[in-house]
Order: C-alpha cells, then sequence, then structure tokens
C-alpha cells in the first residue's frame, strides 16, 4: 500500500487516491493555433521514466483535490507532495 | 542438434539424465552482427528464430540483460487467443493461432498448448448485443466465436454464482472455442534452442547502455560486455522500451505500468477454459498442476517494479469470489507483477523508426504472450524487408499522429477510465 500525503488532508492510504498520470505534460495554449505534433505530443507522447516521476493524483475519497505527487517509480518511494498550483522542485 | 523424442528420453534415463546436450550455447559477443536484437523473451527469441528460419539471416545475436525467459514470458497467465473485432487485430492475431497449433512440431518442444477456449461473461443485454457484434466480426476473419446464453455458460462453469443475488448477473458470454493456454516457460526455451542451432547467439547478462548513431543510421550498439556493431537492431524489450527509447531521444505513446497475477494452492480439475469477468476486472484459469491462475487490472501508476501492491491483489479476488464463491476456501500460493509496456490505444507496435535500421516492437499491454509467434514471426519479416508485413501494416507507430488508433476496447494506459 502506497501512503500519500495529500497536502490538504495529511498522510492518507492510496486506495483514497485516482491517479491522473504525468503532471510534466502541458497542454497546448487555448485559441492559440496547435500543430499536430503538439497536439499527438500532448495526448499520447510519455517520458515514462525509471526513477523519479512528478504526477497527478486526486484524492477521490476524500477533499477530491488533484495533487502533485513525486515518486519513485523503481522503488514507489514517495519523496514530495504538493497543491496542484505548486512546483515540485 | 538432439532431437527431443519419446526415445531420447529413455535412452537419458539410462545415463541418470546426465548426459543431455546444452540446450543453447554461452557464446562471447562476436565484434559485428547483420542483427542484433534486444531483449530475451519470448518476442525477442522468436524474431531471432523466424529471422533465421524464414529470411536466412543467420548471423544475429540476442542480448539479454538478465536471462532468457527471465521477463515477462515467464510472468505472464499464459493466455492464447484471437477474439478480437478490429480487422487488424484479428488477422495478427490468427495467423498466431496457427503458428501455435503446430509450434510444439516445429520447436520440438513441448509447448502444451491446449486450445480448451475462453469465455467473456457478459451482465446485461447490451453486453450481448456488443458480443454478438464482436462474434460475427471475428467469424469473418475465419475464427471460431460462439455466443452462449446463460443456460449454455452454466453447463460449462456450473460452479459459478447463478444466483438472482449477484450484482452482475451472467446473461450469457462469448466463446472462442480454439483459445486456450499454452506452458511459456517451454515458449522461451524452445524459441531459443532453435535459435541457437541454427547459428544466433543467445547472450545473457548484458546490459545495453547506448547506442551508436550517425546520421540518422544505427551503426551498433555499447554494452555492458562492449560495443557491438550492428547493420539493423530490433527492440523487444517490453516493460523496459521507454528507457531503451530515452537513450535513443525517442518519446514514445506508450507508459510503463506493473500488472500483477497469482495462483492458488492447487486442487482437482475443476475449470476447463479460461473465464473472463470483466465486470469485476478479473479473469481465471486452472494450470495442468491444478493451480488457479488469476489477474486483473494494473495496479494503475507508473512502476517499474516488478512487484505490486496488496490494494489490487485484493480488488481483484473481490471481483473473483463474487463470481467463484468456492475461491474463498483456496489458500493463495504466491502473488508476482510484471511491467507492462502499456500503448495509449491498447494495441501493439511493430514498426520501422525515424533511425535506418531500428526496428521497434512493443505495446503489448496485457496480452503480449498470446502473441509471441506472431510477434516474432512479423517483426522478423520486418527487419529482414526493412518494410512492415500485411499482418503488421495497422500496428504502426504513426498510427497516433494520423488518428488510426487500434483502440480496440476503448483502453490504454488509463484503466480506470475504461
Amino acid at each position: 500500500m502506497l501512503y500519500i500525503k495529500c497536502p490538504y488532508c495529511g498522510l492518507r492510504a492510496q486506495k483514497e487516491f485516482s491517479y491522473g498520470g504525468d503532471a510534466t505534460v502541458k497542454r497546448p495554449n487555448i485559441n492559440e493555433e496547435v500543430s499536430s505534433e503538439d497536439w499527438d505530443n500532448f495526448v499520447y507522447m510519455r517520458k515514462s521514466p525509471r526513477g523519479k516521476h512528478i504526477e497527478l493524483w486526486q484524492h477521490i475519497a476524500g477533499c477530491r483535490q488533484w495533487i502533485k505527487v513525486q515518486r519513485d517509480t523503481a522503488t514507489h518511494e514517495i519523496f514530495q507532495t504538493a497543491k496542484v498550483t505548486e512546483e515540485i522542485r | 542438434m538432439q532431437k527431443y523424442s519419446v526415445f531420447s528420453l529413455i535412452k537419458n534415463a539410462f545415463s541418470n539424465h546426465q548426459n543431455w546436450e546444452v540446450a543453447w550455447k554461452d557464446p562471447t559477443p562476436k565484434s559485428e552482427y547483420d542483427v542484433v536484437i534486444i531483449g530475451g523473451g519470448g518476442h525477442g527469441l522468436a524474431t531471432a528464430y523466424y529471422l533465421a528460419k524464414e529470411h536466412n539471416i543467420r548471423n544475429v545475436a540476442i542480448i539479454e540483460k538478465g536471462w532468457i525467459g527471465g521477463g515477462n514470458v515467464g510472468r505472464n497467465t499464459t493466455i492464447i487467443r484471437s477474439n478480437f473485432m478490429y480487422d487488424a487485430n484479428a488477422r495478427f492475431n490468427e495467423f498466431g493461432m496457427d503458428l501455435w497449433r503446430n509450434l510444439s512440431q516445429e520447436l520440438n518442444f513441448n509447448v502444451m498448448f491446449s486450445p480448451r477456449g475462453i469465455i467473456n461473461l457478459a451482465h446485461s443485454d447490451a453486453q450481448m448485443n456488443a458480443y454478438a457484434r464482436r462474434g460475427n466480426s471475428m467469424r469473418l476473419n475465419g475464427i471460431d466465436a460462439k455466443l452462449l446464453d446463460r443456460d449454455e455458460v452454466k453447463k460449462l462453469i456450473p460452479m459459478a454464482d447463478f444466483s438472482d443475488e449477484v450484482r452482475f448477473p451472467i446473461f450469457g458470454g462469448l466463446m472462442q472455442p480454439s483459445a486456450g493456454t499454452a506452458r511459456h516457460d517451454a515458449v522461451a526455451w524452445g524459441y531459443a534452442r532453435q535459435a541457437d542451432d541454427m547459428g544466433v547467439d543467445i547472450i545473457q547478462h548484458c546490459e545495453v547502455n547506448g547506442f551508436d548513431v550517425v546520421n540518422g543510421k544505427i551503426k551498433g550498439i555499447r554494452t555492458s560486455r562492449g560495443d557491438i556493431k550492428a547493420k539493423k537492431v530490433g527492440l523487444c524489450v517490453a516493460g523496459s522500451t521507454n528507457i531503451l527509447a530515452e537513450k535513443l531521444n525517442m518519446t514514445l505513446p506508450i507508459e510503463t505500468h506493473v500488472l500483477q497475477a497469482c495462483v492458488s494452492e492447487p486442487v482437482k480439475p475443476l475449470l476447463d477454459g479460461v473465464v473472463t469477468f470483466g465486470a469485476g476486472h478479473f479473469y481465471i484459469s486452472q494450470s495442468d498442476k491444478g493451480e488457479m491462475v488469476m489477474g486483473g487490472d494494473l495496479d494503475g501508476y507508473n512502476s517499474y517494479a516488478q512487484r505490486g501492491n496488496l490494494p489490487t491483489i485484493q480488488h481483484v479476488l473481490t471481483g473473483g469470489l463474487a463470481l467463484f464463491p468456492f475461491l474463498s476456501r483456496l489458500k493463495m500460493l504466491r502473488t508476482w507483477g510484471g511491467i507492462m509496456d502499456m500503448s495509449m490505444d491498447g494495441s501493439p507496435i511493430i514498426d520501422k523508426t525515424h533511425i535506418e535500421g531500428l526496428y521497434l516492437n512493443c505495446g503489448w499491454c496485457y496480452g503480449g504472450f498470446k502473441s509471441t509467434p506472431v510477434s516474432g514471426w512479423t517483426f522478423a519479416h520486418t527487419i529482414a524487408q526493412d518494410q512492415v508485413h500485411e499482418l503488421n501494416s495497422e500496428l504502426r507507430l504513426n498510427r497516433f499522429s494520423t488518428g488510426h488508433l487500434l483502440d480496440e476496447k476503448g483502453l490504454g494506459t488509463k484503466t480506470w477510465i475504461g
């Protein structure tokens, strides 16, 4: 079981959360011309690194907020969590 | 090469089985090969075998970080099927079924292919309609499909819960009678033995650290056992695809996730074929040893750990108990996890890349094992001819940008949406 520290609620079990994927993927700006390559990168292409990974989780059975989690994809160790508006360094 | 038969078995019994030939050699890497296959799993070994057999390319090396057959080919639930609706997937996998049917004879190695059928359970009229449609599509592609009503399912799996209290009552199911299981290790070993016999070098405990790419053309690879020149390089590394892609500065429509499976203690024969309970995120079969072999969903987050977490196993078995209450009496023998190269539309990629001489075989998601022979066959063709075969002509890398997705079940990495 992973234990994730929600920035709003504190340490909670993984079962309360839903995974949202890579948090570093940026959506192309709205109301601007988007090349199909940029759109492709946004929708489909993922680095999926082995090691530190910044990702989105939603505290679906709690405060329902989206949060950022920095986690090791090889060991599952969680280093840091933050509100989705905050940066993880 | 020594032929395996009942006579060789009897003959070797007299010497206490001490004098069997080694099944494959342990060569030192040469400095140059015509083709280097990275990844000594089922797909890599099959690719090397078909390169030698179908295309007479024998100056081939398989480079494996661990030991052959130590990855997903030894960690799956051994299911073989071709019950796909889309033409591209159906034709591809039905060609594979034909290879499976003759594989033990072809490899002179008993892979124990056992076509006992697969049943996908349906729990509503809408799902029955969808299965009727899928079954019809399968039959148009020459694949056997049978729509079962509730009573027919009950005859086949009487131990399932057919009471009125269940959350997902069984309305019927779609069956592919020719689907089945095989002994996964034997598949890897059989391909390895034959490939080795035709001159393929199987190089184990050799990690790929980098690639030599000059002017957009592959020249060789850098490994923990020295540099190896190669005219062509094929990637068959499943869950390590993203790691090697990063070394090539490629980004792929692949996420790596962990998928768990488990087996119970062995019991007497009670389940003939494979049963999938999609609504409960659960599937099950019984091995020849009598163990109940079970699996279900991904753990649901990016992972390179070959182990998962307990909540997913609990979730999967909760579904299992809803379908087969008798499972509550069984002890769990073991659970394990493998890392899956999850493509974004749920279908594989077998293609050339923008680097000349570099070929890609990945994106197998939940179902790489069943496609082992046809994946090797088509990948060998793609490498040897430098062009995709008709069978993998839609399993292209660029289908994501052109919009020609093969979203068979509307599943990709985000199973929680499906």
